[in-house]
């Protein structure tokens, strides 16, 4: 009874917790390196005067949204245009439930250090055995690669509904913008996964990156072209510079958030910058082999160990939301024929081959 | 201004909440992208490396006036344009502070003409004028800072007159 309590309710709700803390704290302070890159690119300082080279910005900006006022335009459908955000936020989040960033044994240590304070040795033994407690991840599934997919394109719903509620032409236009993008690109983003689904042969994100140990190689290796079609395609599903359309400024005022103010709109923001880290994490699981270390398999760097894996996981993604805002920085926005076009009749095709000549390949050698 | 501002009896909670409350405003007041005039090539350039109006938190430009808590009125404003601003005004959420950037916006300028607004305090209320035609961005920033100063003084405690009125 206490190990079942302990293993299914209390241990998951502590990691809960604290990773929805954590993930809170790395979104605001996103948007402080996402401010602070750019204006190096342009060879400004960034917020500079709020805390110490701007450390307290976000704090600053979030207390603000809280003050604003909170207008909800008299024909607006208000219970909608209310809830929008946060089905944008959400799914954000729930879709780290399944991410590992640590292997399964990663908390066996401090959970047998800590639960032995308090039950007998038989009741931490097996809960310190059990993955589902001492794993690095909140739970593995084995569908977990559909429910990333599922799950994130719910947080779509979000941006079409709040464009849709607020009853005015630029969120409309805005929404219906992102609603074709998203339906093209995630297109091609599911099938880019396909490739790695053929190599790995589990749907399990654990398992996937246990695989890549066990194959001696990160499958970013095995399937390149998957790698890049995922990174385009993901930052076209998180509305990111070059593909940010449906919030295109010089186009359509804000987008499909114009006419939201205050708290909900910086939800929308949040969301943003969350689907920018999911989108990062989820790469880093698929292609670059989770919390391994670089080479796990060649002894002479076996000092590269001495770093935890969850750090190794971490150092990852922070390049990757490096190499997000970098792009951002550098590239212009692309033309809303010209997105369409390379979504249908570029991206898609190279990752249907994609599939087929990996699909062959592991046919016919393997 | 806002809701709760000069409410409240003046003790020490409402204190440390004012200069909480107005330390969040000032160090993020994000402007409109709003020009009108030559003066807005000036607040273009305090936006870029150089001067950088990011530094003090204020560069995020939002499109959108419910997005944007200061709007800078940066040019000529025409009869025209006055309903628009006027609009844009009441559509941004409180609270939300208007500087008037260079003399045409503040009394009218070189343009005393039939077709010109003899400053944009006939329209909307200014919290900071800013001399100059147009104004250098170091005057600009200069303004920013001053208008700073005015949050900083903002209070959700009642004000001496308004104790004095009851």
């Amino acid at each position: 009874m206490t190990e079942t309590l302990l293993v299914y309710a209390i241990i998951p709700f502590i990691k809960i917790a604290v990773i929805v803390l954590i993930l809170s704290g790395a979104i605001a302070y996103l948007t402080l390196l996402e401010r602070k890159l750019v204006a190096h690119i342009q060879v400004r300082l960034g917020p500079m005067r709020v805390g110490w080279h701007g450390l307290l910005q976000p704090i600053a900006d979030g207390l603000k949204f809280i003050l604003k006022e909170d207008i909800i335009p008299s024909k607006a459908d208000a219970l909608v245009f209310t809830i929008a955000p946060a089905i944008s936020l959400i799914p954000a989040f729930v879709v780290f439930s399944v991410v590992p960033f640590g292997p399964p044994e990663m908390f066996e240590g401090l959970l047998r250090w800590s639960l032995g304070w308090f039950f007998d040795s038989a009741t931490v033994e097996s809960v310190a055995q059990n993955t589902l407690a001492s794993g690095g991840f909140i739970t593995d599934i084995n569908i977990a690669v559909l429910f990333v997919l599922s799950v994130s394109s719910v947080g779509i719903l979000g941006i079409i509904l709040g464009g849709w509620a607020s009853n005015s032409k630029y969120p409309l236009l805005g929404a219906l913008r992102s609603s074709a993008q998203m339906v093209s690109y995630e297109v091609a983003l599911g099938f880019s996964i396909i490739g790695v689904l053929l190599v790995a042969g589990s749907l399990s994100l654990v398992e996937i990156v246990q695989n890549q140990e066990k194959a001696h190689l990160w499958y970013v290796f095995v399937q390149p072209v998957a790698f890049a079609l995922f990174f385009i395609c993901g930052m076209a599903e998180t509305n990111r510079l070059p593909f940010d359309l449906p919030e295109a400024e010089t186009e359509l005022v804000g987008g499909f958030h114009t006419e939201y103010s205050g708290f909900r709109f910086s939800l929308y923001f949040l969301a943003e910058y969350a689907n920018m880290i999911t989108i990062s994490a989820v790469a880093v699981t698929l292609f670059w082999g989770g919390w391994l270390r670089p080479f796990p398999n060649v002894s002479w760097l076996a000092f590269l160990g001495l770093i935890p894996p969850v750090l190794w996981f971490l150092i990852k993604v922070f390049l990757f939301l490096y190499i997000f805002i970098w792009i951002r920085g550098t590239l212009p926005r692309f033309r809303f024929d010209q997105l369409m076009r390379y979504g249908w009749k570029v991206f898609l095709p190279v990752a249907l081959g994609n599939v087929i000549v990996s699909a062959g390949v592991l046919l016919a050698f393997l | 201004m806002g809701l709760i501002e000069n409410r409240m009896e003046k003790n020490i909670v409402t204190t440390t909440v004012d200069s909480v409350f107005n330390w969040a405003r000032k160090s993020s007041l994000w402007p409109m992208t709003f020009g009108l005039a030559c003066c807005a090539i000036e607040m273009m350039a305090t936006g870029a490396s150089r001067f950088d109006i990011d530094r003090f938190g204020a560069g995020i430009f939002r499109p959108s006036p419910r997005q944007s808590d200061l709007i800078i009125i940066a040019g000529t404003v025409t009869l025209k344009m006055a309903e628009v601003i006027q609009r844009l005004y009441d559509q941004m959420p409180d609270p939300k502070w208007v500087i008037s950037m260079g003399a045409c916006s503040s009394v009218g300028g070189p343009f005393d003409t039939y077709s010109t607004l003899q400053g944009v305090d006939k329209v909307i209320p200014v919290d900071v004028y800013i001399p100059g035609c147009p104004p250098r961005p170091e005057a600009l920033l200069y303004g920013l800072m001053r208008l700073q100063d005015k949050i900083d003084r903002m209070t959700i405690a009642k004000k001496e007159e308004q104790l004095q009125a009851n």
